[in-house]
């Protein structure tokens, strides 16, 4: 230190005289903030190395923090794929259990409202020989399944009991080449055969080529084989051509379309009409009507309607109970419009014209 | 060869010369600094006569010692720093400070008893003190202090013109032997 105060005397002389009075100088100074000159650069020089003094501290800290965190986060991890492969798995368990129950609930409506007598069954497996389309279902005899039974879901039929025992039954499907059943085409009424492919479509037979069948035309069990009840749902017809002697159909079958695990087996069945629209067109749920200027409440008028569901049927019906009360025949001229103001309640039951008839005046004999 | 008796000492010349010295090396520069304070209220024209710079050039140039140098213009500068009142301590005397330093510096390899190097070295000291005023203004204080180097370069000239006679007339003085 001697020999350097020595050997750069003057330069540490200027220094000291200049330190001195830069911090004369910032002594008598204060800032625009009233704070003094010495203050503001003592902050200014320290404040710096503060901050890279505590940035290499903060990043030491979060180095030996995050590797002592890494260590546990394979553990963690571990244990983490673990509970998502649980969660995974309960989750698609209560999707399953959430389907069936869906699935239940459809099958118990739609045994409610069938007019046949079905019981419930679900599948518990499938035959092992080759190309055959069966499945057992757990209701046997001790149920009262016998052999030949049809066996059905909501959306069609899906087979018959080919052999029973006393607690399951062996069912054919449709898609065996073995099955065969009565059908009846929706909109033109051609009665065939349907006959099971070993595959998911399915054929229908017997239809001469003569008679007319659309694409996308509907077939419904015919009642003809005496095992499905007429009226129930088979399948869409997806492809119509003319074949050597009869047309060649192939149909998709409608109750294998969205799985199977539970079945109706027909106990008792009953014929039903064949449906104007195809199953497809869901039912529209409609709200009642408003209540009617009167004062009437809205379920009063269509309860006395019967089947008139529309304002414009009821309005229909009002003007035509209004011209039999006045014996008006619309659309007959030289008599006037009936008085369309007047209610149909002021002249009384529709036997109002026979209390009252007309009276009859003998013309002048000339 | 002239003979001193025993016990002879000349004291009394040479201790009448060394405090004449050292009155005018106290004087001189408080007669700059005064006449830089007070003058140009009469004169204005005269305030652009940095007269302490230049007692400051020539003493540390004369002396050849940057210590001395130090001393001298930190002294001076505070001085002056002390009879400006908007200036705070410490201004004047950095600048002087580093102009005593770097003149006694120069003194040691050049002949500065040359008029030529005087005018040179008068005119770089004038433009370098001013100068450095502005960045410590600008820089410490913050002020918005002007600086225009034409005009400044001007002044340095005339500066520089008045301390060659200035410093042939110190000289005369004999202040520094």
């Amino acid at each position: 230190m001697e020999l350097f105060l020595n050997r750069y005397r003057n330069l540490s002389v200027l220094l000291v005289a200049i330190l001195a009075q830069l911090v004369l100088l910032a002594y008598q100074v204060k800032s625009n903030q009233e704070v003094r000159l010495i203050r503001v650069w003592a902050v200014s020089a320290v404040t710096p190395m503060a901050r890279v003094i505590e940035a290499g501290r903060s990043s030491l800290s979060h180095f030996f923090s995050d590797y002592f965190v890494l260590l546990d986060v394979r553990e963690e991890n571990k244990r983490m794929r673990a509970e998502l492969d649980r969660i995974n798995m309960e989750n698609q368990y209560l999707r399953t259990e959430l389907s069936t129950a869906d699935r239940a609930r459809a099958l118990s409506i739609f045994q409610q409202h069938s007019p046949s007598k079905t019981i419930a069954a679900h599948i518990i497996g499938n035959t092992t020989g080759a190309g055959a389309k069966s499945v057992i279902v757990d209701r046997g005899t001790s149920s009262g399944i016998q052999r030949g039974m049809a066996v059905i879901t909501p959306d069609g039929i899906v087979g018959k009991v080919i052999s029973v025992y006393p607690m399951a039954s062996y069912v054919l499907m449709i898609t065996d080449p073995a099955f065969a059943a009565g059908v009846i085409s929706q909109k033109n009424r051609v009665h065939g055969t349907i006959k099971g492919q070993g595959h998911s479509t399915v054929i229908v037979d017997y239809v001469q080529n003569e008679e007319k069948v659309e694409p996308g035309e509907w077939f419904y069990t015919s009642g003809d084989d005496l095992i499905f009840p007429k009226g129930f749902p088979v399948g869409e017809a997806t492809v119509v051509r003319p074949g050597k002697t009869h047309k060649e159909i192939y149909v998709t079958p409608s109750g294998l379309q969205n799985g199977l695990e539970e079945v109706l087996i027909i106990v008792e069945g009953i014929h039903t009409m064949i449906p104007d629209s195809p199953p497809g067109s869901q039912p529209v749920h409609l709200l009642s009507s408003p209540p009617d200027e009167g004062g009437l409440p809205a379920a009063a008028a269509p309860a006395q309607t019967g089947p008139l569901s529309t304002d414009a049927d009821r309005l229909v019906d009002r003007y035509r109970k209004i011209g039999e009360a006045e014996q008006h025949v619309y659309g007959e001229r030289g008599k006037g419009a009936p008085n369309f103001n007047a209610a149909p309640e002021d002249y009384g039951p529709r036997k109002a014209p026979e209390a009252k008839p007309p009276e009859y005046k003998q013309p002048p004999n000339p | 060869m002239t003979e001193f008796p025993a016990g002879y000492t000349e004291p009394s010349h040479k201790s009448t010369v060394s405090k004449s010295k050292v009155a005018a090396i106290v004087g001189i520069p408080l007669a700059a600094i005064l006449f830089q304070v007070y003058v140009p209220r009469f004169v204005a024209t005269l305030s652009y006569l940095e007269l302490p710079l230049l007692v400051t050039v020539y003493f540390s140039l004369m002396w050849r010692s940057p210590v001395a140098g130090v001393a001298f213009g930190s002294g001076i500068g505070l001085a002056q720093d002390s009879l400006s009142p908007d200036n705070p301590l410490g201004m004047f005397g950095i600048v002087k400070t580093l102009v005593g330093y770097f003149a006694a510096s120069v003194s040691q390899r050049v002949d500065v008893e040359n008029s030529v190097v005087r005018l040179v070295l008068g005119f770089f000291f004038f433009f370098f003190h001013q100068f450095f005023y502005w960045v410590l203004g600008r820089a410490l204080l913050g002020k918005a202090l002007d600086f225009d180097p034409q005009q400044t370069l001007v002044l340095a000239a005339l500066n520089a013109v008045v301390a060659v006679p200035l410093f042939r007339i110190l000289d005369k003085l004999r202040l520094t032997g």
